[in-house]
């Protein structure tokens, strides 16, 4: 039988979820405060890391010619990958109704937003003239320019401030009841944040009438938008004649991979924040379990997709295709390419088994390996394709410099730090949606 | 100050309670009351004959904008700025339709958000009777009524069940 959220949670009332859920707002412990210096210090690393491409150029970085597009590029993919289980958990699943989404949405639709964040710096950083970024938008300009649509690096811009902008909004609406909720309950500055934050919100019938219909249509907005943004980024390379790029495959293969990845951050993100926030009795097995069974299903996917990459090469006669997947495996970069197999497509199926996916530990460790792969997939589809083009005398190997490593880590730095101040500061589990799935005290016996 | 309204504030612990009250002041001809919970319920909804929010016609104005400005903008920038690319014509729809496609989600999410404030702002909160408790575990119902007719209401309330009966004034 199957077991819904209130047979999750018997014994919480109403008041009890609001209760749990406001003690995570408290003071923050000491290794709270280490983890979030720990995450600035990265981020100052990666700051520190742009101020000198900025003053010495993209030289710094590991670009060499025919390698052009690298790890700036790879980690562009890797974090926009990363926010699309958020939105998969927050607005697909709230459109089918899944009960398990509830306790973990709020979390996850954060980790979305501090993402794209994260990601949106990427094209900037890598543009190299990075004071010219507004030059990718459609502005009057006194030189009458205006971009090239039918390019894929346009659509992009479009797709990932779309992403962002729709994002953050879902987030905030989702928010304001539940700030509301904390702002009943907390004093002193706290409570003068919320009542800014709630912009007024006292959960009346007009308020909810208007408000879950808001959310059920961003809902469904959001759930187009996300599987085309990770489209639109796989056609940045697909529309290329590169080979290792040019598959029609590519769209679906990326949003797989793009959820694949971005439940593994979920993961790694929840065992330990669950435990640091006490929050063990809201997010438990059952959670746990079902966001193991959507792992399983995308790491299926990529093998297949991965096979599919091999078999079409192989099928095609196309000897340029041919060498890239040869090269891919056996060439100077095919440990790359076998991290990328081996965490994404071999560790995945350990999920099969219901002892591991209910293994928090277990689960962790394959989360972190889940990061690797993922990122390793980008790393091996952009750097690996570009190194081996059509002429042989024009092959060439990057090697990533302290310029990449640095902006790479102030990335991670970024995204943490972000993470842990929202989850301090803000309702990190979905007050009012929890108290939907549990129902309110009857007076007289009998069901609705 | 934030001037008050006048009206009987009542406090509910069952859900049963208040929709028999929300039922009693229905029949009574009431429909200037307002319902506080803590998450959107079935029951009320019900209780209080719940229509259609009109937040769609936002949502769907705000998409059909989108989409036609996303056509529009590509459109007239590639004939404004002609440049020729692999061929293909100036104005080619399918590379547009990916642009038309995300502005129809962007102006379409951003206009929902505008018809939610707008329409919550249109009924006004201000001055109304309000208890913390509302947004924890408990159903508020407030009336308003003049002084003398806070008797009535209050012994209404109570018959339905309500916890606690005030009046504000």
């Amino acid at each position: 039988m199957a077991t819904t959220v209130h047979e999750y949670h018997p014994t919480q009332t109403h008041h009890e979820v609001t209760r749990d859920v406001v003690n995570t707002l408290g003071t923050a412990g000491r290794g709270y405060m280490l983890l979030l210096g720990f995450a600035v210090f990265c981020f100052l690393v990666g700051a520190a890391t742009f101020v000198a491409l900025l003053k010495e150029g993209l030289g710094l970085a590991g670009y060499t010619p025919p390698v052009m597009w690298s790890v700036y590029i790879t980690t562009f993919v890797f974090w926009v990958g990363i926010g699309h289980a958020g939105t998969l958990i927050s607005a697909i699943l709230f459109l089918f109704r899944s009960p398990w989404r509830t306790a973990v949405y709020r979390a996850t639709e954060a980790m979305t937003v501090f993402a794209v964040m994260t990601a949106g710096l990427f094209p900037i950083i890598h543009i190299g003239r990075q004071w010219f970024f507004y030059w990718l938008l459609p502005y009057p300009n006194q030189r009458y320019l205006w971009p090239n649509f039918k390019s894929p690096l346009m659509w992009d811009v479009f797709a990932i401030g779309t992403y962002l902008t729709v994002s953050t909004t879902f987030l905030v609406v989702g928010l304001v009841p539940d700030v509301a909720a904390a702002r009943d309950q907390m004093q002193g500055w706290r409570k003068k944040l919320y009542e800014i934050c709630s912009i007024g919100w006292k959960g009346t019938d007009n308020q909810w009438r208007h408000y879950t219909r808001a959310y059920l249509y961003l809902a469904a907005l959001a759930t187009p938008l996300v599987l085309s943004v990770h489209s639109v980024v796989s056609w940045d390379f697909a529309v290329s004649i590169v080979p290792g790029w040019h598959g029609t495959i590519f769209a679906p293969y990326f949003v797989a991979g793009a959820i694949y990845s971005g439940v593994g951050m979920v993961l790694t993100l929840l065992i330990p924040l669950r435990k640091a926030l006490k929050l063990e009795h809201m997010i438990g097995e059952y959670h746990f379990d079902n966001l193991a069974k959507l792992l399983l299903l995308t790491g299926s996917i990529l093998f297949y997709a991965y096979a599919m990459e091999y078999f079409v090469a192989w099928y095609s006669g196309n000897a340029f295709e041919q060498t890239t997947f040869w090269r891919r495996a056996f060439g100077p970069q095919w440990w790359a390419g076998w991290t990328m197999i081996i965490c994404n497509a071999f560790v995945s199926q350990l999920l099969w088994f219901r002892k591991i996916r209910t293994n928090l530990t277990a689960l962790f460790i394959i989360s972190i390996f889940v990061n690797i792969g993922m990122w390793f997939e980008r790393y091996v589809i952009i750097v690996s394709s570009l190194s081996n083009d059509f002429e042989p005398w024009a092959w060439g190997v990057m090697t990533p410099t302290w310029a990449d490593w640095g902006i790479l880590l102030g990335s991670f730095g970024w995204f943490s730090m972000y993470f842990l101040l929202f989850a301090r500061t803000f309702p990190v589990v979905a007050i009012q949606e929890i108290k939907e799935t549990i129902p309110m005290p009857r007076r007289r016996k009998g069901a609705h | 100050m934030a001037r008050t309204v006048p009206g009987v504030l009542a406090s509910f612990v069952h859900v049963d309670s208040a929709t028999e009250a929300i039922a009693a002041l229905r029949a009574q001809g009431r429909t200037d009351m307002t319902v506080y919970s803590a998450a959107p319920n079935h029951e009320i909804e019900e209780a209080l004959g719940f229509t259609n929010s009109p937040v769609r016609l936002f949502t769907l104005v705000g998409g059909l904008t989108g989409c036609t400005a996303g056509f529009a903008m590509t459109i007239w920038m590639s004939r404004d700025w002609p440049l020729l690319v692999g061929g293909k014509p100036i104005g080619a729809i399918p590379p547009y339709v990916v642009l038309a496609f995300e502005l129809t989600i962007l102006i379409g999410a951003l206009s929902t958000v505008a018809g939610l404030l707008l329409l919550s702002l249109m009924k006004s909160t201000r001055g109304l009777a309000y208890d913390p408790a509302f947004t924890d575990d408990r159903i508020g119902i407030f009336v308003p009524a003049a002084a003398d007719q806070a008797a009535a209401l209050e012994q209404m309330f109570r018959a339905a069940g309500a916890e606690e009966v005030r009046y504000a004034a």
